[in-house]
């Protein structure tokens, strides 16, 4: 079924009896040619490439839950491409160009809202480094402008011009950057993949991987066995457990992540706006929600969810900076198990194992990734070969120390990314 | 409509207030729902999506139609639950997403566009043309959704953040946290009882039960009498606790004011608190559940326990000419209230074919309301039974779905609740929060009897595991009346039936999520925005996925429930970010200088939470460079003076103090004589610099480590952790005492000069050569002294205890005025140390090896430290690095900018050409011309050749000379003076 | 969330610094080879359920403690003190 505003108009006049499922819910097969571990954003917008790219459709996507139910389902909807280091920033600047193609390709509304992204600065210091990152943007063909004071002020007025514990310097804008609608993402990339011939299993958890001989056969799973030519792990926040069964140990350690939104309100914040200073990040949906976040909790967990420490600096970034959202309510809290790597940025990658595949490590970053990572392990997995723009994120990069692509400058402590 | 002899409101106390621009009269005690009742106004509110008109629906704080804005201006709080909202003098409250008024309101037109506007409409429409998303159709879509609105003012309602501790913990005071919170009191136990209500008695205040042969709200009256005289109970009415988090911590909101506009002077508005508690008893009680059929949301329809509340605790009825409907026992105790009450009872519809007849009004049994008409407000509903429909004129219909548990609580930690069949809801799994035990109606206990003796039960068990001895209580007598449900969730039929009343979600949009295959609980929430309104569910969830198991031919346990998350109500960012306004978001830190600096106007720059002076203007300089150009001459030809307390010092003592440093830094320290100092590298143990600075021995066994200002805390953390976990065999120990002592610079050529007239005992260069550390006696103060240079000058830094840093710097400074000399700020300190290519943590940042600084042979071959084996790895040692180089104009255009990339000079400035960066820029008076350090590939092998930095964000493109990174006396004479 | 100092009882886990997986206490011979340093310093087991991990009284005693504690439900298991593990 093609979607379109006619459809909908068709459908509103004869009593929306037409809808049909977005994707099939098929009993997995004995065999596939490829296996998708995750369905994920990551793991659903794979098996959308491989079908789409590569012409691949023998595949099917296992996922423990029900799909998008992973990260992709629970972030604060950022999609961007600030990166300014090598490896990261053209892989970003392609995941974005994508991103401005979705809905057309998909045929589904992402929402992707490019409402512009600003990151504050609040010394000399800072301006030179966002100076750094904003001309690695341009040069990479992306877009950057660097605010004053003043040009930030008559952008948001709203924020603590005052007496604000970090004066503001400027700004750093991203005018491509903005938002999406994050569980559509996952929903579209699920329908294109459905139906171009993927099968997509809920319900059906991996409790194995078979190697013969240093080559991948297939998986063990709740559903019974199913042979593979390749297999493809992608299941971020459970990254470590999926290796385990392949006998590997990653540079991974599972972190939360909290994120926050709002009651609705009527709107009064139009860009995203991130505060180094307070790792505080916020935009408002088209729900009216302020949906915000800050730094982890800084601790290993699989939980899901934060304590109060965590939210009580994220509120308070939010109090000090936007001193009028301190009368909006939270609404929600909760949180996403992050893959933390040792330097930030993820892993996408070829395993000592013939046919089996490994992307994880997206830290805090995955969400605008989705279209960037799918598209580039899809070729990795279909020709055995690094996408042009995904030839950085190497799993050998910590052993050997070429080429590691640590934004933060934190170094291996996988908790400080 | 006001009912004469019910309530437990002040009638003597009149209380005006104002809703949209209308003043009413309300009485002390009630809510602006009750009072607006009792004034006949039923509209309240219009929903999110359709912008339909609506009533209140409920009498809690999980209402969902009812939502107003109180106040104006910087006071304005958006979406209030009129349902908490007490009335006081002066309240002005306005109703929400509506223009131009509420009985008028414009985009009720969406209203009749919802046949377009389904669930998941938006998904399938409005790609084309590209770009009209962001230009049209998603401005559109924001502008109607959202409910009330900030007022864009920084908020001057000021909240606290506070902590608590407790044994127990109750929460809740309905019948059973009453009881839980009297039993534990008496035994001694450390008690906090908090209610979201105003006043406390829960369920008690709502209903005519009689408990231990007294009416329940007189029965509550005596149990808080006597919890109120012990002390070792606290009481916290108009307390929501919000959050269960991990060892027994609980977020709570504490709504101090928001039931009057007096703000006695400093007193919060809300008071966030955090809770631990060594046990804690549930007891939140139950929330009632609407029940689906057509138009189902017209104002006057209402939750049959809400009309029970607002009859007996507000002496209000919503109508005058009331029908009941529901599938329990309960709905015949609305009747039976109402009656009491005077109010007349049209018809009681109970969904079950065996429901109790009533002599005193009509039954309809096993038949459902299928509809209903009027504008504005309910004026009929039409009945169904097996013989066929009947109109059956009424203003307010009571209806009730049965009861959910607030098991919201034991979900927090990630517990999923566990379905009840005998009473057709979702109760609490055991242990579902450590600590936690529910009890009473949160437990699916219904009855008053029961909620009183679960009470009981759970306090003691709390007291069993706090050692605590309870004293022997036997429940008081209360209604113990059997519940008997029949499920009743959605009623068949035609148009549409609605569950998630503020945001417009209906049945058939549940069942077309689940056509669409959107089957998992998950997917039909997200899908259809069900359970993501301000009640987050409250209202709604347990009917949704009841019809969404009957769509996918599942049953309720099996389609599960989607996750409850904290907070249980809404609490505001103001409260929870409480103190972190302006100024008060971090600590700041003061030098013993500052003062002194900011009596002679230095402008501030922060240095991590270190506010340190930028530059010290002088009369007739107007701009910051020329501040700056005179202080780096001062340095270069007289002296200057700088406080340096801010960096970081670490005091090492200890018979392998030596041995220590040797294993930390990349160079030797234990080689190193007394008396002397020596710049340190250090690393972290992926190889990569960690951090700076010079460590000084001043005795055999003791020395002092200074470190960065940014690293203090970082290189504090990682020496303890060296030494306490993995070389616990020597003998050594840190304090930091970076705020212990106060320290100046003072470079330049007459440096000595200048301290020689503040030493005791004056040094030369035999006594005090390059490098030389110890003690002195500063004007007969016990100091220490370091030879040491950051500027490239012949300087010093002296040291004295803090509390007599601010004099010496103002004898400093006067002495170096006298000199010809001065003070300096960071604009020059940088200047000075860029001059000389000295490293700040705009090089070392976090991703540069010793190699790459240029440092690599300060790796120490003889000895193992920390980082060093992989500092060793092939890929930080080969060609194509980028390392550390000085750059300097040579072309048309002179200028630096730190941030700026460099390439080749031909090569298209695009990233496949980069080649390195640059990290520090200033223009150098000394030199006559911009200088700056950077990042280049194979930088040192490189001197000589040109280069092109450009900032594309900037406009700027200059030609460099690649140089040696030290551009200012390369030879190093000038420190040794 | 609450930690167990072996010295200063129960605490906020405000006062604590976090640092990661107990391995780090483990440091190989500076010739022990790539593999193990690799280990050492980058590779995690990262269990979903206990775990022995590293956090500094930093707001109280200073004492580097070894926690065991629950990743998939933040229970904790115990402590002791870093400088009395032996390794």
């Amino acid at each position: 079924m093609r979607f379109s505003g006619l459809k909908v108009l068709k459908e509103g006049l004869t009593g929306n009896k037409g809808w049909t499922p977005h994707w099939r819910d098929p009993e997995p097969k004995a065999e596939y040619d490829i296996v998708i571990i995750g369905g994920g954003g990551h793991g659903l917008s794979t098996a959308y490439y491989l079908a789409k790219e590569h012409g691949l459709t023998n595949i099917a996507v296992l996922e423990k839950g029900y799909i998008g139910g992973g990260n992709v389902g629970r972030n604060t909807t950022i999609v961007r491409a600030n990166y300014f280091l090598q490896g990261n920033s053209e892989f970003y600047s392609h995941s974005l160009k994508l991103w401005e193609g979705l809905e057309a390709d998909l045929n589904y509304n992402v929402m992707h809202s490019q409402r512009g992204i600003i990151n504050l600065f609040h010394s000399d210091a800072q301006r030179d480094a966002a100076a750094r990152r904003g001309n690695m943007m341009i040069s990479q063909g992306d877009d950057a402008i660097l605010l004053s004071r003043d040009q930030l002020r008559d952008m948001l007025p709203y924020l603590n011009f005052g007496d604000l514990r970090f004066p503001l310097y400027g700004g750093l804008y991203h005018p491509r950057g903005g938002t999406a609608r994050h569980d559509a993402v996952a929903w579209g990339y699920a329908r294109g993949a459905d139906q171009r011939g993927v099968d997509l299993i809920q319900n059906c958890e991996v409790t194995g991987i078979d190697i013969e001989n240093g080559a991948v056969r297939g998986v063990q799973t709740t559903r019974g066995t199913i042979r593979a030519k390749k297999v493809a792990m992608v299941a971020a926040g459970r990254s470590g457990q999926v290796a385990a069964m392949a006998g590997m140990r990653l540079p991974v350690e599972s972190h939360v992540l909290q994120a926050f939104v709002t009651e609705g309100l009527k709107p009064c914040i139009d860009n995203v706006v991130t505060f180094g200073m307070g790792h505080f990040y916020i935009s408002q949906s088209d729900k009216g929600g302020l949906v915000f976040g800050g730094d982890l909790d800084f601790y290993a967990s699989y939980a899901a969810r934060g304590n109060l420490p965590t939210v009580e600096s994220v509120m308070e970034a939010g109090v000090a900076l936007m001193p009028m959202i301190g009368k909006a309510r939270v609404l929600r809290s909760w949180g996403g198990i992050m893959d933390m790597s040792p330097d930030g940025s993820p892993i996408i990658d070829k395993t000592d194992i013939d046919g089996l595949y490994l992307n994880c490590g997206w830290n805090y970053g995955g969400f605008k990734a989705v279209p960037g990572s799918g598209n580039v392990f899809a070729h990795l997995i279909a020709t055995d070969r690094y996408h042009e723009n995904a030839t950085g994120f190497r799993l050998d990069r910590f052993r050997t120390g070429r080429g590691i692509i640590d934004e933060e400058g934190k170094g291996s402590q996988h908790n400080l990314h | 409509m006001r009912v004469a002899g019910k309530g437990l409101i002040d009638r003597t106390e009149t209380v005006p207030f104002v809703f949209d621009g209308v003043g009413y009269e309300g009485f002390r005690g009630d809510t602006l729902a009750s009072a607006l009742l009792a004034n006949g106004i039923r509209l309240m509110g219009r929903s999110f999506k359709y912008h339909r008109p609506r009533g209140v629906l409920t009498a809690g704080s999980e209402e969902p139609n009812a939502l107003v804005t109180v106040g104006t201006g910087a006071r304005q709080d958006p979406n209030v639950r009129a349902t908490m909202q007490e009335i006081y003098p002066g309240l002005d409250a306005r109703s929400q997403n509506r223009w131009p008024s509420l009985s008028f309101d414009l985009m009720g037109v969406n209203d009749l566009a919802a046949p377009f506007l389904g669930a998941g409409f938006y998904y399938k429409t409005f790609m084309w043309p590209k770009s009209f998303w962001e230009k049209v159709y998603e401005p559109v879509i924001r502008r109607a959704a959202g409910l009330g609105a900030l007022s864009g003012e920084d908020n001057a309602d000021k909240c606290e953040s506070a902590y608590a501790f407790c044994d127990l913990l109750v929460i809740g005071a309905g019948p059973a946290g009453l009881m839980a919170a009297l039993v534990a009191a008496r035994a001694g136990a450390d008690v906090i009882l908090a209610d979201e209500n105003a006043r406390m008695g829960g369920r008690l205040l709502a209903e005519t039960y009689e408990v231990d042969g007294k009416p329940g709200h007189a029965w509550v009256d005596e149990v808080l009498t006597e919890l109120r005289s012990m002390e070792n109970v606290r009481l916290m009415a108009r307390t929501t606790v919000a959050g269960a988090y991990d060892q027994g911590t609980y977020a709570a909101l504490e709504r101090v004011l928001h039931h009057t506009d007096h703000r006695p002077h400093g007193a919060p508005l809300e008071t966030y608190w955090r809770i631990v508690a060594k046990r804690s008893v549930l007891a939140a009680g139950a929330l009632e559940r609407p029940v689906a059929f057509r138009d189902n949301d017209r104002p006057g329809i209402m939750i049959a326990g809400a009309v029970r509340a607002y009859l007996n605790r507000w002496g209000v009825s919503p109508g005058r000419n009331v029908t009941i409907f529901g599938n329990t026992n309960d709905i015949h105790r609305t009747a039976r209230d109402l009656l009491d009450a005077g109010v007349h009872v049209a018809a009681v519809i109970d969904s079950r074919h065996d429901a109790p007849l009533s002599d005193d009004y009509e039954v309809i049994r096993g038949a459902q309301v299928s509809g209903s008409a009027g504008r504005k407000g309910l004026e009929s509903i039409t009945v169904r039974r097996a013989s066929g429909e009947q109109s059956i004129q009424t203003d307010c219909l009571a209806m009730t779905g049965g009861w959910n548990p607030s098991v919201h609580l034991t979900c927090h930690m990630n517990a999923r609740p566990a379905w009840q069949r005998d009473i057709e809801a979702f109760v609490p799994t055991p242990g579902a929060v450590p600590g936690m035990a529910a009890a009473g109606a949160c437990n699916g206990a219904f009855s008053t009897a029961a909620c009183l003796r679960e009470g009981i039960a759970a306090a003691e068990a709390c007291l069993t595991d706090l050692d605590l001895k309870a004293l022997k209580t036997t429940a008081p007598l209360a209604e113990d009346a059997p519940y008997q449900i029949s499920p009743l969730w959605a009623v068949p039929g035609k148009g549409r039936a609605w569950l998630d009343f503020q945001n417009d979600v209906t049945v058939k949009d549940v069942k077309q999520a689940a056509t669409e295959n959107f089957r998992s609980v998950e997917h039909m929430k997200r899908y259809t925005t069900q359970g993501m309104a301000t009640d987050q569910g409250k209202n709604s969830n347990v009917a949704a996925l009841a019809i969404l198991a009957d769509a996918t031919g599942r049953g309720i346990p099996e389609t599960g429930t989607t996750t409850f998350r904290p907070p249980y109500s809404p609490m505001a960012i103001a409260a929870l970010g409480a103190g972190a306004e302006g100024a008060g978001f971090k600590p700041e830190r003061f030098t013993t200088s500052h003062k002194a600096t900011a009596a002679r106007k230095a402008p501030v720059i922060e240095a991590g939470l270190w506010y340190r002076p930028s530059y010290i203007p002088r009369e007739g300089e107007t701009t910051w460079r020329q501040s700056c150009d005179r202080e780096v001459n001062m340095v270069r030809q007289v002296v200057g003076v700088v406080d340096v307390s801010t960096l970081g010092k670490i005091d090492i003592q200890g018979a392998d103090a030596g041995a220590f440093l040797d294993f930390v830094y990349t160079n030797m320290f234990s080689t190193l004589k007394v008396g002397r100092a020596r710049y340190g590298l250090m690393l972290r143990e992926d190889g990569f610099v960690m951090d700076d600075g010079t460590t000084a021995r001043l005795d055999e066994t003791h020395y002092l480590m200074t470190t960065t200002t940014a690293g203090a805390g970082d290189v504090m953390k990682h020496l303890e952790f060296v030494h306490q976990g993995l070389r616990q065999d020597l003998d050594v120990s840190f304090t930091s005492v970076t705020e212990q002592w106060a320290q100046f610079a003072v470079a330049g050529p007459k440096s000595r000069e200048l301290l020689n007239g503040v030493l005791d005992t004056p040094i030369d260069d035999e006594s005090w050569p390059f490098m030389a550390c110890g003690s002195v006696s500063v004007l007969g103060v016990q100091g220490r002294l370091f030879r040491i240079s950051f500027s490239g000058e012949h300087a010093y830094e002296i040291a004295v205890p803090a509390r007599y840093g601010a004099s010496l710097f103002d004898i400093l400074a006067e002495r170096a005025e006298a000199l010809g000399g001065g003070l300096y700020g960071m604009e020059a300190l940088n200047v000075l140390r860029i001059e000389k290519g000295f490293i700040t943590h705009a090089e070392i940042h976090g991703r540069t090896t010793a190699y790459d600084i240029g440092m690599g042979r300060m790796v120490s071959q003889k000895k193992d430290c920390i980082g060093k084996t992989m500092s060793q790895r092939p890929g930080l040692e080969e060609p194509g690095r980028e390392r550390l180089v000085g750059l300097k104009p040579i072309g048309e255009s002179r200028e630096l900018l730190a941030g700026a990339h460099l390439y080749k000079e031909e090569a298209e400035p695009v990233r496949v050409n980069n080649q390195g960066y640059l990290t520090s820029v200033c223009y150098s008076p000394t030199l006559g011309t911009m200088l700056g350090l950077g990042f280049l590939a194979d930088g040192p092998e490189r001197y000589g050749e040109v280069v092109k930095m450009v900032d594309h964000l900037r406009g700027v493109t200059t030609l460099c000379e690649v140089v040696n990174p030290v551009f200012f006396d390369p030879e190093g004479g000038r420190v040794r003076g | 969330m609450r930690i167990t100092c072996p010295h200063c009882g129960e605490r906020d886990r405000r006062e604590f610094y976090y640092r990661g997986a107990a391995v780090d206490l483990d440091r190989p011979a500076p010739d022990a080879g790539e593999a193990a340093w690799d280990d050492f310093v980058y590779l995690r087991d990262n269990p979903a359920g206990p775990t022995r991990e590293l956090w500094l009284h930093e707001g109280g005693c200073g004492a580097w403690v070894v926690v065991t504690r629950d990743t998939s439900s933040h229970e904790m298991l115990g402590s002791q003190l870093a400088s009395e593990v032996s390794t």
